[in-house]
């Protein structure tokens, strides 16, 4: 579904992600793990628009998508959410989704009714009505997510969504996110830290550092790997 | 909600049979500010785009439509699609300038300043208009009402403005409610989100610009026909600009009531300062501005979103 080709970027000479390839399988959940500053968010900047790749590929359902801007990526059928929040503070929470949800729906009425069932599905509908500056850090994560899929992706990119979440909400989510990839045949491309959620969830995993691929595989797989274990999990953990 | 308005919309339709003509010529002044405030707010409150230049849209307007009743007689109902175009077309300009270069915020609203000036500095050497001079429209009798030209009596002017400001308020309710509003809004709450869910964020913009010029337009031909005089330098002034926005400011951004409320409060303040002071035997120019200064240092201060938002929760209202 998603082929990214050897694709560059580089930040004032500073190589954030260099000939980085990797595919998602239409129907899979993938994940995009690595330490800090491996140039995932930058990978993910350059799938939904945000930056221009130097070089390389990226080709979603076989049409090249590099170069359109994010609002032609979702379009395409891209949903994304971003890692550093960012609700329209001043809105309700059911108006966000309803933003959303506007960019499939013809009417206001029939984008309410469908950021009703989201909302729901994302067990935020008891503070449809609070404003999204109201909410705790987990539950704009959650906005997040309900927002992304309101625009009816068929891939979703996920930006560490579960970062700050306590287990068991971490749990919930990946019900979630699970049932959206079981019954719907949702793709989901997660950036992720959370091991427990990663392993939970995905059937491949990709691993940058330094802006370079450096293991890709089922995850069983690639959490034994030797250079995955030193430069960001560590000999130790437990997983 | 439906019920107050309606009390509203009575008291002001018999306005004219009520007060003298001072009150009357008040009440008009507020309305005009309110309607243009209005417009103002489609830009700002709603889209999140900040125009310091909107006196621009005022004066073309205004000057459009005065110009070709002066040298054509053509009346104002066929002049306002002539201001209408123009001002989409300023409008169209810096918002493609600004939008398309990814100009925002306060060069945003420098830009718009920038075009007011020049565009005022233009009128002061265009013959056609009078230049600096300035442009007259004649004053005859004014008992009859002659509707097609919109010469009449002050109650006249008092009911067509209460029209534009009513349907601007109508127009502003549905606009909000609209997909459009909704898309307004998710831009000016954050920018990258709102691309990120799809929206043309360019088109969008757009369109708040031109709505907003058009709307402006309609105020300055109304100007041109009530007050009869138009110099560059007052009407394309900045503190002409800062007039049309010290209302929704005062009253609320982004709110439907705000620039209603806010320009009623502070034309009803001021002018009440500038009798009161008066009748004491004060006459101090520019004291209006001064007060203008200080309720909008105390708005800031105590009440950062406004009057009306506060009002709106006391009085269990919505927006």
């Amino acid at each position: 579904m998603l082929a990214v080709k050897k694709i560059s970027k580089s930040f004032r000479g500073l190589k954030a992600v260099s000939q980085a390839s990797f595919d998602v399988p239409a129907g899979s959940i993938v994940a995009l793990i690595g330490p800090n500053g491996a140039g995932k968010t930058t990978c993910f900047n350059m799938i939904a628009g945000v930056f221009a790749t130097d070089s390389g590929e990226i080709h979603f359902q076989n049409s090249p998508i590099q170069g359109l801007r994010p609002d032609q990526v979702c379009s395409a059928g891209i949903g994304r959410t971003f890692q550093i929040v960012k609700p329209f503070a001043g809105l309700s929470v059911l108006d966000n989704v309803i933003v959303g949800a506007l960019h499939r729906e013809g009417s206001v009425s029939s984008a309410r009714i469908f950021s009703l069932s989201i909302l729901k599905k994302l067990n935020l509908d008891a503070k449809k009505d609070l404003p999204a500056s109201s909410l705790t850090l987990p539950d704009r994560k959650r906005l997040e997510v309900a927002r992304a899929l309101a625009t009816r992706p068929k891939l979703l990119l996920l930006d560490e969504v579960m970062a700050g979440l306590r287990p068991t909400e971490c749990d919930l989510m990946v019900e979630v996110f699970r049932d959206l990839n079981r019954s719907d045949g949702l793709t989901i491309l997660l950036i992720e830290h959370v091991m427990r959620a990663v392993m939970a969830l995905a059937q491949k995993v990709v691993v940058l550092h330094h802006g370079e691929i450096i293991a890709s595989g089922a995850p069983a797989e690639v959490v034994r790997d030797p250079a995955v274990l030193e430069c960001y999990l560590g000999e130790e953990t437990e997983v | 909600m439906l019920a107050p308005l309606a009390i509203l919309g009575v008291f002001l339709l018999a306005l004219p049979h009520i007060v003298n003509p001072y009150i009357l010529s008040v009440a008009t002044l507020i309305l005009y500010l309110a309607y243009t405030g209005q417009a103002w707010n489609v830009m700002m409150g709603f889209a999140g785009q900040l125009s310091l230049g909107h006196s621009l849209y005022v004066g073309v307007g205004a000057y459009a439509s005065a110009a070709l009743f002066v040298h054509y007689g053509i009346g104002p109902w066929a002049g306002v699609w002539l201001s209408i175009a123009l001002c989409v077309a300023l409008g169209a300009a810096i918002g493609f300038l600004a939008f398309r270069f990814g100009i925002s915020g306060v060069y945003f609203a420098l830009l718009t300043i920038a075009f007011c000036e020049f565009t005022r500095v233009g009128f002061d050497h265009l013959q056609w208009t009078g230049g600096s001079g300035g442009l007259f429209l004649k004053v005859a009798q004014r008992d009859q009402i002659d509707l097609a030209n919109l010469r009449g009596p002050p109650a006249m002017y008092y009911y067509a403005i209460l029209f534009l400001a009513a349907s601007a308020l109508l127009g502003c309710y549905f606009l909000l409610k609209s997909k459009a509003g909704y898309y307004w809004q998710a831009i000016r709450e954050n920018e990258e989100a709102a691309q990120a869910l799809g929206i043309n964020t360019f088109r969008w913009k757009m369109l708040a610009v031109v709505i907003s010029s058009a709307m402006t337009a309609v105020s300055g031909v109304f100007f041109a026909f009530y007050y009869n005089n138009l110099f560059p330098e007052q009407i394309f002034h900045i503190s002409r600009s800062i007039e049309i926005i010290l209302g929704p400011i005062i009253g609320g951004v982004g709110t439907l009531f705000g620039p209603i409320l806010g320009a009623a409060v502070l034309t009803i303040l001021a002018d009440g300062i500038t009798e009161i002071l008066g009748m004491l035997g004060w006459e101090i120019p520019g004291i209006k501005q001064v007060f203008y200064g200080i309720v909008m240092l105390l708005v800031i201060m105590f009440l950062p979103n406004g009057i009306w938002p506060p009002l709106a929760r006391k009085l269990g209202l919505g927006k």
